[in-house]
């Protein structure tokens, strides 16, 4: 039988941090966008400093690239706003936490 | 190709106004959009109804679509008719909508091919050069596969475009191998596996979420499992050594004397092989035996006589 290769991936830890840049790139959001995401409460910076005049240094958790594009997603396609949004997201964790129990 | 009935899977009637079918849609993407939606089959009608409103919306394409008269039925195979668009000008990729990926093929024999992505793509410089994008999809692995490692065959739908600039999408599939110690919610990165770059741009990166199926036993919780473990009266009264199943294999496991349900046991180190090691919960439950014969109900009796037990002492009645 063929020996198959198979596809060796790097193991993202729920720990793992991004950079504000890597986070833009992930989720094709503009640096002002997280910003206001940041603003919104949607996002919560690593080190806690969410002045935006510290955002070139913010750096998240890895989680929050998804929680970047849903908001994206929601906003586009549900014509809601960032505040919607934000509650939109807030309603889905409870959802989650009450599944997991 | 298949005729689509745009006006049927917004659910309006073929003379609805402008306001009714932006409310159809409305209620639509929000009972499909597939961040939130918990139907099966989310996405696929999701990306259906975006495609109705995308031409719904827009007065010239509507026109355009009632053009082609009532006599078609959905699913009816459909070619369409030459000139038909005689006289119309579509204007442009639209604002808002869905996009994921390309509409169907009976969209784009009657707007044209590439239509959506025009409007993203229009205004590029000449030597436009971008990195592709980062895909994102979700993988199943069970609860065992992370005890000892596994491979995954996954399979995706890609969209990208082919030489004459048409949005294609096409299957492709990855041989992946899930590493030891996984925790469902993690992600697994696949350097240069996501879409292709334009202009020489690297292509993105494929992140791949991993989920546990849902198994009858066993709980996760981050790193630690749960396992609910049935006794029998005599075996929790009495104590004994009982055979537990473990996602490595069956262990046994000394239940002592007097344990009561709900009492949990700790493997240390049992739960998932994570960096930092998660421990298996034993969660002792026990299961009462129906008395179904003379001398069953008389042991039940007898223990009635020789326990003045009262399970209800702390309620105070």
């Amino acid at each position: 039988m063929a020996k198959q290769d198979f596809l060796r991936g790097q193991l993202i830890e729920a720990e793992t941090l991004i950079t504000v840049d890597d986070l833009c790139r992930h989720c094709t959001v503009r640096v002002e966008e997280v910003i206001s995401y940041v603003q919104e409460g949607i996002l919560d910076p690593q080190d806690d400093a969410v002045v935006p005049e510290k955002a070139e240094t913010w750096q998240f958790h890895i989680s929050s690239i998804k929680r970047v594009r849903t908001a994206v997603h929601l906003q586009r396609d549900l014509g809601v706003n960032l505040a919607g949004a934000a509650l939109a997201l807030e309603l889905l964790d409870r959802i989650s936490e009450l599944e997991k129990a | 190709m298949e005729y689509k009935d745009y006006y049927e899977i917004m659910g309006v009637k073929k003379d609805a106004t402008q306001d009714e079918i932006k409310r159809a849609y409305r209620k639509l993407a929000r009972k499909y959009h597939p961040d939130v939606s918990k139907e099966a089959d989310a996405e696929t009608k999701f990306k259906e109804v975006g495609e109705a409103y995308e031409v719904l919306k827009d007065p010239e394409k509507r026109s355009a679509y009632d053009q082609l008269g009532s006599q078609w039925q959905a699913g009816q195979d459909f070619h369409p008719p030459p000139g038909w668009d005689a006289g119309f000008e579509f204007s442009g990729g639209g604002e808002g909508g869905p996009d994921l990926g390309g509409f169907s093929d009976f969209f784009e024999s009657l707007y044209g091919r590439g239509f959506h992505r025009a409007s993203q793509q229009a205004g590029s410089a000449r030597d436009f050069r971008m990195r592709g994008d980062d895909h994102h999809a979700k993988v199943m692995v069970d609860l065992e596969d992370s005890y000892h490692g596994a491979t995954r065959s996954i399979t995706l739908q890609v969209s990208s475009l082919d030489e004459s600039g048409r949005v294609v999408t096409k299957p492709r599939t990855l041989k992946v191998r899930i590493p030891k110690g996984i925790r469902r919610g993690q992600q697994i990165r696949l350097a240069g596996q996501g879409g292709a770059g334009y202009g020489g741009g690297g292509a993105g990166d494929l992140y791949l979420e991993v989920d546990f199926n849902p198994r009858s036993h066993y709980r996760v919780e981050g790193a630690d499992v749960y396992l609910d473990l049935p006794l029998a009266p005599w075996e929790a009264a009495l104590g004994a050594t009982v055979k537990v199943p473990t996602p490595a294999g069956a262990v046994d496991l000394k239940i002592p004397a007097g344990s009561q349900p709900g009492k949990k046991l700790r493997l240390k180190g049992r739960g998932i092989p994570a960096r930092e090691k998660g421990d298996l919960y034993v969660v002792l439950q026990i299961t009462l035996p129906k008395a179904e014969n003379e001398s069953q109900r008389r042991i039940y009796e007898e223990m009635k006589q020789q326990f003045s037990f009262n399970p209800r002492a702390g309620m105070e009645v």
